[in-house]
């Protein structure tokens, strides 16, 4: 039987299905554009959840994010944040979360301080917004509360005893226990299971009841990121209810929960919005003209066909399939867009692995102009109506510094500003 | 402070293959033994080979006598410790560009050390392993095999304990000797980890060190031990490429073996002469060099994609003409019984090869046991060396087999590309050598396959430094600096061969390692510390 292909037409295509790519169809609609969205990585699985700005710089931990950013933009002008202002980061930001609350989803507001995120292992991490469902963890090591942090027979990677023991110092009144989940006895258990379990009221009472018991005296309870798969505020807010006490989610080992909530949220709410979101499917070609590009995707039941008036590229690096390499070179994979880079793979990795300065790799990228154009080496665009945003681009080091979200939310608002004036 | 003190008949200084094998050699005569290392087991050549049981044919055209060693001592071990062993067979094969009269005194060489070979025209090797490419120059069958270098070490320690109370101190350097009229009466020791001294008294002290033999008798004084230190590198593919040992058949040169191990197959080896054997880590142009010879005789190489590196370094024998290449040096071994050097109870065995290790080992036992007017023979010839159910999971391949066979739904698997399960881990916390002392991510990926598989580490890092925890092996943050030291260690052997699929798995490493763990910064915050 031949392969159908069904044809669709767009203002703008973004080809990417991370943090960039979500928050480019977000900006573009809200600028009215027409958009379409394709992507086939499964990357948001690896987040946190928390939405990082600018954490590190200069190897230095940072409370002040605004006052990095300015030093930043002296000390690495070709970062892809160097040219934006604080102002539109800043309403970027906003601008987002304030999309994910609306979809369900209750971020903190873009403060003037970076927040010490909790992490698995008894560590904090400096970030700048987190889901509403991870704040009280944050103010509860500030004010050093009596907490209980709970996990659970089976789940792997997740140690509550790991979290007290690394926070003990700073953070004495820090308790650890281990329940079975309810209705998951004598089984290997993963985070995306019990979230989905934890949507039903019987098992929010069956583990709000398992709970209580341990409470003894205690503020604030902990459990790894597992409220829910949708409505995790809601979650939380019923079993506070029950239990009597605050509740926290933690960040675990990916897949975990927390990016795959922020994935389904946007697919669940996007057709609302009007966006035409593949998410699974991968674009193979891309075929440009002057007044745009067609795209051809190959689905598993027929082919896709997209005219779009301008492409934006947010296709991440190497884990999302953004970047390639070989032996000798690194290399763009849709576009085959120029890679400035050394010649000997030796320089693309230092020889520790935990060396401060970080890996030049991790630089290396897709070059932009200041419209967030890639360009030829002579600094001309390679095609009038093709933008780049995110973890592609070159001069940012997003997972050292600390700046993934902010790189991704800041530079999607600045490429889709930059199509929809193209578009006029 | 006192000092911690111990006692045995004999000290042996060094956990390869040589120093586990004197162990066992010395237990099996009833004598009771410590054995130190400065690290921990196969932490020098003993664990940075490629793991071939030599038939002989590689050292037959050079070196008869290594040659026929190697075939006399390979056929003990594969009747004798099977378990360690895969009798996978091996090729010669020599391939366009190479020398064919080289290739056509091979049988006659192999007669001579008493080598089984057999004659296979381009199609019968084809048929062995359908990976060589179709012109062929030549291909012979040799009785090469496989030897998991890491089980049968921690096979030889586990037997001698159960035999007799001999015991083994990993972490533990020597710093000197205390001698008394020709006579070494303890070994004055320093436990690496707690900084703590430590003293050890025997009666007889075997210097079984390997590249670090030299150095160990220079501190009893002895400097008739001279030795050549020999880089070798190998890289590790994430699958099986070969059925059998394929060796290129022309002088020993970089990257002409290829050899399997359970589910994934080493190619080297390069020989470079250093002047330290510390601090010695793979490099690119080794790794390209390697690649580029190993696939002139395999190309399916260029396709293959390899997870890591290493590199160790041999200790060989130093003789005239051996200075400038190590290759060229003898294979052979030494045993140093130091009695010019004014010394009645200290001795030193040095040289040879992985595959003789046995008769290294058989010899230092003979002189020791003579010593001590012990008169029992060896018996290592004899006697099969048992299994121990917690010695059994460095073999790729065998965690996965357990865990689908045990089929409990409550074993998690905290290794999930080598399938290793937290019961694996846990025989490991309870039973391997070394376990009296405190257990690490580090020693238990050294005794099982962590941290080996594709992610290098990546997840089961994480994983296992998290049961560490609900195990009450790790109870303070030194848990997050030995996983630190974990994955920085892994990565100097990945570095080399980062590129291809490697990419994306390192880039999701670095995404653990730094945004989910902080370990960059971690470590930035105790380097300031320290200044």
């Amino acid at each position: 039987m031949k392969r159908g292909t069904r044809k669709i037409e767009t203002q703008l295509a973004v080809i990417g299905t991370g943090i960039a790519g979500f928050a480019a169809s977000i900006f573009a609609r809200q600028r009215g554009l027409d958009v379409a969205q394709f992507g086939h990585s499964g990357a948001m699985a690896y987040t946190t959840g928390y939405l990082d700005l600018l954490g590190v710089h200069d190897r230095r931990v940072r409370q002040d994010p605004w006052a990095a950013l300015d030093e930043l933009r002296q000390d690495e002008p070709l970062h892809p944040m160097s040219g934006l202002s604080n102002t539109s980061i800043r309403a970027a930001f906003d601008g987002f979360t304030d999309a994910l609350g609306e979809m369900g989803i209750g971020y903190t507001k873009a403060g003037d301080r970076n927040l010490s995120g909790l992490l698995p292992n008894g560590l904090a991490k400096p970030t700048f917004s987190v889901p509403d469902t991870m704040l009280p963890g944050i103010t509860a090591l500030e004010s050093g509360a009596r907490t209980l942090v709970v996990d659970f027979e089976g789940l792997q990677g997740f140690s509550a005893k790991a979290f007290e023991v690394n926070f003990r110092d700073r953070w004495p009144a820090l308790r650890s226990a281990r329940l079975t989940f309810p209705g998951m006895e004598n089984r290997q258990v993963f985070p995306e299971v019990l979230a989905r379990s934890l949507e039903t009221s019987v098992t929010q009472q069956a583990l709000a009841e398992l709970i209580r018991p341990l409470l003894n005296g205690v503020e604030y309870v902990g459990l790894p990121a597992i409220l829910g798969m949708h409505m995790p505020d809601e979650v939380r807010a019923r079993m506070e209810e029950i239990i009597g006490v605050r509740l926290f989610e933690i960040p675990t080992i990916p897949p975990a929960v927390p990016g795959i909530r922020l994935r389904e949220t946007f697919e669940r709410s996007f057709p609302e919005m009007g966006v035409k979101l593949e998410p699974q499917l991968k674009v193979a070609e891309v075929d440009f003209r002057s007044s745009g590009a067609t795209l051809h995707l190959h689905g598993p039941m027929e082919d896709l066909e997209v005219e779009a008036s301008a492409v934006l590229l947010a296709t991440g690096r190497f884990l999302s399939g953004g970047l390639k390499s070989d032996q000798e070179s690194l290399s763009e994979t849709l576009l085959d867009l120029p890679i400035s880079q050394p010649q000997d793979r030796d320089e693309w990795f230092r020889q520790e692995y935990l060396d401060p300065r970080g890996h030049p790799i991790n630089r290396l990228g897709v070059e932009v102009d200041g419209r967030f154009q890639p360009v030829a080496a002579d600094g001309a665009p390679i095609h009038e109506r093709l933008f780049a945003a995110g973890a592609i681009l070159a001069h940012q080091d997003w997972v050292r510094q600390r700046c993934g979200a902010g790189l991704a939310i800041a530079t999607a608002h600045a490429a889709t500003e930059a199509a929809a004036a193209a578009l006029g | 402070m006192s000092v911690r003190t111990y006692e045995a008949d004999v000290l042996v200084i060094g956990g390869g293959a040589t120093g586990s094998g004197v162990m066992r050699d010395l237990a099996l005569r009833g004598i009771n033994c410590i054995l130190i290392d400065r690290k921990d087991l196969n932490a020098g050549a003993s664990g940075g080979n490629h793991g071939l049981l030599h038939s002989g044919g590689r050292y037959a055209t050079a070196d008869a006598e290594t040659a026929a060693e190697c075939r006399h001592e390979g056929d003990i071990l594969k009747r004798l410790a099977p378990e360690c062993i895969d009798d996978c067979g091996g090729l010669f094969v020599a391939v366009v560009g190479d020398d064919e009269a080289f290739a056509a005194k091979f049988p006659e060489h192999c007669r001579v050390a008493g080598i089984p070979c057999e004659a296979l025209s381009a199609a019968e090797a084809r048929e062995r392993e359908p990976a060589l490419p179709e012109a062929i120059l030549a291909a012979y069958a040799v009785p090469d095999a496989t030897i998991d270098p890491f089980r049968i070490v921690l096979e030889n320690v586990g037997h001698a304990e159960r035999l007799n109370d001999s015991s083994y101190l990993p972490h533990m350097e020597i710093e000197g000797f205390e001698i008394i009229d020709g006579t070494v009466a303890k070994a004055l020791c320093r436990d690496r980890r707690s900084g703590a001294a430590v003293e050890i008294r025997a009666r007889q002290f075997v210097n079984a060190s390997g590249a670090w033999a030299e150095k160990v008798a220079r501190l009893a004084g002895c400097s008739d031990v001279s030795l050549l230190y020999s880089k070798g590198t190998l890289l590790i593919s994430n699958t099986r490429v070969t059925n059998g040992v394929v060796n290129r058949l022309r002088l020993p040169d970089d990257g002409d073996i290829l050899v399997p191990g359970g589910t994934v197959s080493l190619l080297g080896t390069s020989s470079v002469t250093v002047d330290d054997p510390d601090g010695i880590a793979p490099t690119v142009p080794e790794v390209d060099r390697i690649l580029a010879e190993g696939a002139a005789m395999l190309p399916v190489l260029n396709e293959t994609r390899f997870v890591r590196a290493f590199s160790g370094v041999r200790p060989l024998l130093k003789s005239a003409g051996s200075e400038a290449d190590g290759r060229k040096a003898n294979r052979g071994f030494a045993l140093f019984d130091h009695e010019d050097q004014g010394l009645s109870n200290f001795a030193t065995v040095a040289g040879g090869k992985f595959t003789t290790f046995r008769l290294m080992a058989e010899k230092a036992g003979d002189l020791v046991a003579a010593r001590l007017g012990n008169a029992e023979p060896c018996k290592t010839n004899l006697e099969p060396l048992p299994s121990g159910d917690a010695l059994r999971w460095t073999e790729p391949g065998a965690a996965a087999r357990d865990w689908y066979k045990r089929a409990d739904p409550t074993d998690m698997v905290l290794c999930e590309c080598e399938m290793v399960a937290r019961s694996a881990v846990d025989t490991i916390l309870a039973d391997a050598p070394g376990a009296e002392d405190h257990m690490s991510l580090k020693a238990i990926a050294l005794r099982s396959r962590i941290g080996k598989g594709a992610c290098q580490g990546a997840f089961c890092s994480m994983r296992v430094t998290s049961h560490l925890y609900d195990r009450g092996v790790y109870d303070s943050p030194d848990g997050l600096r030995q996983m630190r030291d974990f994955v920085n260690e892994r990565y100097k052997g990945i570095r080399p061969v980062l590129w291809g699929a490697q990419m994306p798995q390192t880039e999701l490493a670095e995404i653990l390692h730094c945004g989910l763990a902080g370990m960059d910064l971690a470590a930035a915050e105790e380097g300031a510390d320290s200044k």
